[in-house]
């Protein structure tokens, strides 16, 4: 790859802030949950922060995202307001979707976070479509699906790649391969030595990166997404990480190897990023800290803001099944 | 008489004919022309794929190019995908699912995302598609390519489920489902496809929720749609020589269906009978009459009574499929049954 797709040290420090504000939020939801001022079905990502990251540093607000249930990480990467997604979790009428959709249906168009799925392998198929009208206005747009390593032995999979790779659509296919599919180790649920592998099926490149990495995060996605708004087509990244907190939040995980997640966490990919902008000089201490304590500010505000906003009225059960004929 | 001089009407004022295959053609072309925004998918849809394995979007990307007319693989999770995205950035797209049966293979972009993004967002997305979808027993292919699943879709709230039973109704209906802002399923019957009918007006819309009074009667209201409205007027013959007088009700619009259109006609007639060609059991029969029964309970002249398929898979012996869906003669059987009722 050449250098000049690699990050310079205000791009690392942008990834930084994201990946700071991912981390701290997933804390703060567990925090929560835990202490019973929420209750949801949460599906920490925590331990897979630099993805979305990395990736968001390439994309626009205008540029689409399809995200799924472990998905949260990826919203706020791509720009969703801390209130706006408190709100929404909390099931408030100030969230994103009026509290009717929750953690796993958070939408907000206005930075391209058009569907967020709470089905295995439903996010490519959809942001094929965005890709299909962006390459039909011709605006330039990109479009992104995120999804587990799990999703790539589904149906739904190896049809959004096989029609995104015969129409040349402009959109990027983002696995985030944390080594489980829910309990099952990849293993033994996934044929492919690598799940990049699959994309020699439908002849579109395939790359295999250290999702943990910003840089080779940040390079491969950089590629993609020029590949794709320079309408050569689609790109499945698969980027290798692990999930610190099992699949859904309260669970065991009996099912992990011991010795795997102690290693995984504590080679945790966002102190490690924080120490290198300090080693390299991209930023000090007092500058990091301040950035830190910020992003806990504007949690600790957007955590009161959705226990204080109400509960939507009765009204709200019946509205928005269908819409207005014109 | 000559034909010629059986029709008084002026030549120029006499509609002209077409078959549903043509209106519905009709349809699309026109609303392509009127607005680039709509769109069409589906396995073989473009011209060089014949336009369908039936001809139903012949002509269509030869007209308006093949990046607004798009052949797809045989993916149906693709085709609906497809559609979904593009219709929440803008478009509205027909995507054709080449018969309800492959509905099952995408039955988790129609159902758990076409039919509820705009409600699990708030209302801030919606999916403007049409799923044009064709069935019907009648042409010997058994169990996999005839089932009428309509009743599923009608049942998934968000959804809008239309079924057409003459051209002028074909168009009229095609051009609603595509200008409305939520997913439609739009059922065509393949036996009927070739079924004449006056054509309709360029432009003509048959606003979704509305059925239609087919014929006026007295003495029992029948409802339904598609293949079976076309039988019931075949069995119009029938009851009448028996004495009884029919309102026949093209239901057009299976959800949300016209409640107080058939409710005012079964008030009047005091008798309803629901026809399908779904299976009976559980079918969109079920919930005609139990609305029927509950609100007009009491004025009612006998038991509101269904008909539809067995409890069985569609079979392909030619014998046992004309045994299967409703037609005339069982029709009129039914109706003579139920007005013999009496008190």
């Amino acid at each position: 790859m050449a250098d000049n797709l690699g990050p310079d040290g205000e791009t690392l420090l942008g990834i930084y802030r994201r990946a700071a504000l991912l981390k701290a939020n997933d804390e703060r939801s567990r925090k929560v949950i835990t202490t019973g001022r929420l209750m949801m079905p949460y599906y920490s990502y925590r331990g897979q922060e630099i993805i979305p990251s990395a990736l968001c540093a390439s994309l626009t607000d205008e540029d689409y995202l399809v995200t799924i249930y472990r998905g949260i990480h990826d919203m706020l990467a791509k720009g969703m307001p801390l209130n706006d997604l408190w709100a929404e979790i909390a099931g408030r009428t100030g969230g994103t979707c009026k509290g009717k959709g929750g953690p796993m249906h958070l939408t907000y168009p206005k930075k391209g976070i058009m569907v967020t799925t709470g089905i295995v392998g439903s996010s490519m198929p959809i942001a094929n479509g965005l890709a299909w009208g962006a390459q039909l206005s011709g605006d330039g747009r990109v479009a992104v699906a995120t999804f587990g390593d799990g999703a790539s032995n589904i149906g739904a999979f190896h049809e959004a790649l096989n029609l995104a790779a015969v129409w040349k659509l402009p959109v990027v296919f983002v696995c985030q391969n944390n080594l489980y599919g829910e309990h099952t180790t990849y293993e033994k649920a996934t044929a492919a030595k690598r799940v990049a592998d699959r994309a020699v099926s439908y002849d579109i490149p395939g790359v295999r990166v250290d999702g943990n990495d910003p840089v080779e995060m940040y390079r491969a996605s950089r590629e993609a997404v020029d590949r794709a708004r320079a309408g050569e087509g689609p790109t499945l990244i698969e980027a290798m990480t692990f999930r610190f907190h099992g699949h859904v939040f309260g669970d065991a995980d009996g099912y992990m190897d011991k010795a795997q997640k102690a290693a995984a966490v504590a080679a945790d990919p966002v102190p490690r990023l924080r120490a290198r902008l300090i080693a390299e000089g991209i930023a000090d201490e007092a500058r990091l800290t301040a950035i830190e304590a910020e992003i806990d500010a504007a949690i600790d505000a957007a955590v009161e803001h959705a226990l204080a906003s109400p509960l939507p009225g009765l009204a709200e059960l019946t509205t928005d099944v269908y819409g207005e004929a014109a | 008489m000559s034909e010629a001089m059986m029709d008084t009407r002026p030549a120029a004022v006499k509609p002209k004919q077409a078959t549903i295959l043509e209106a519905i053609n009709a349809a699309l072309a026109d609303a392509m022309a009127d607005d680039d925004t709509v769109l069409v998918l589906g396995e073989d849809v473009a011209d060089p794929e014949e336009g369908g394995v039936v001809g139903v979007t012949k002509g269509l990307s030869t007209r308006f190019g093949d990046k607004r007319v798009r052949s797809t693989p045989i993916a149906e999770q693709a085709i609906i995908g497809a559609a979904i995205g593009a219709s929440l950035v803008g478009y509205k797209p027909v995507a054709e699912i080449m018969l309800m049966n492959f509905t099952t293979v995408a039955m988790d972009m129609i159902v758990n995302h076409a039919a509820k993004l705009r409600y699990m967002s708030g209302g801030q997305t919606h999916v403007p598609i049409v799923i044009r979808t064709m069935t019907g027993t009648g042409m010997s292919s058994g169990g996999q390519h005839s089932d009428y699943l309509e009743a599923w879709f009608a049942h998934t709230a968000g959804m809008k489920v239309v079924a057409p039973s003459n051209p002028a109704d074909a168009y009229g209906l095609m051009r609603a489902a595509i200008d409305d802002p939520d997913p439609v399923l739009f059922i065509e019957n393949l036996p009927n496809y070739w079924l004449k009918g006056d054509a309709a007006e360029a432009g003509h819309v048959v606003p979704l929720g509305k059925a239609r009074i087919a014929q006026d009667g007295r003495d029992i209201t029948i409802v339904s749609y598609s293949r079976t409205l076309t039988e019931t007027l075949s069995a119009l013959k029938a009851i009448e020589q028996a004495g009884i007088s029919a309102e026949i009700i093209d239901l057009r619009t299976l959800s949300p269906w016209d409640e107080d259109t058939v409710l005012a006609s079964v008030a009047k007639t005091g008798r309803l009978l629901v026809a399908h060609e779904a299976v009976e059991k559980h079918g969109l029969g079920a919930e005609i009459a139990a609305v029927a029964s509950n609100r007009l309970f009491g004025k009612l002249k006998a038991p509101v009574a269904r008909l539809g398929a067995p409890y069985t898979p569609v079979p392909f012996s030619k014998s046992l499929e004309d045994a299967y869906a409703p037609n005339a003669k069982r029709i009129a059987e039914t109706v003579i049954a139920i007005c013999k009722q009496q008190d």
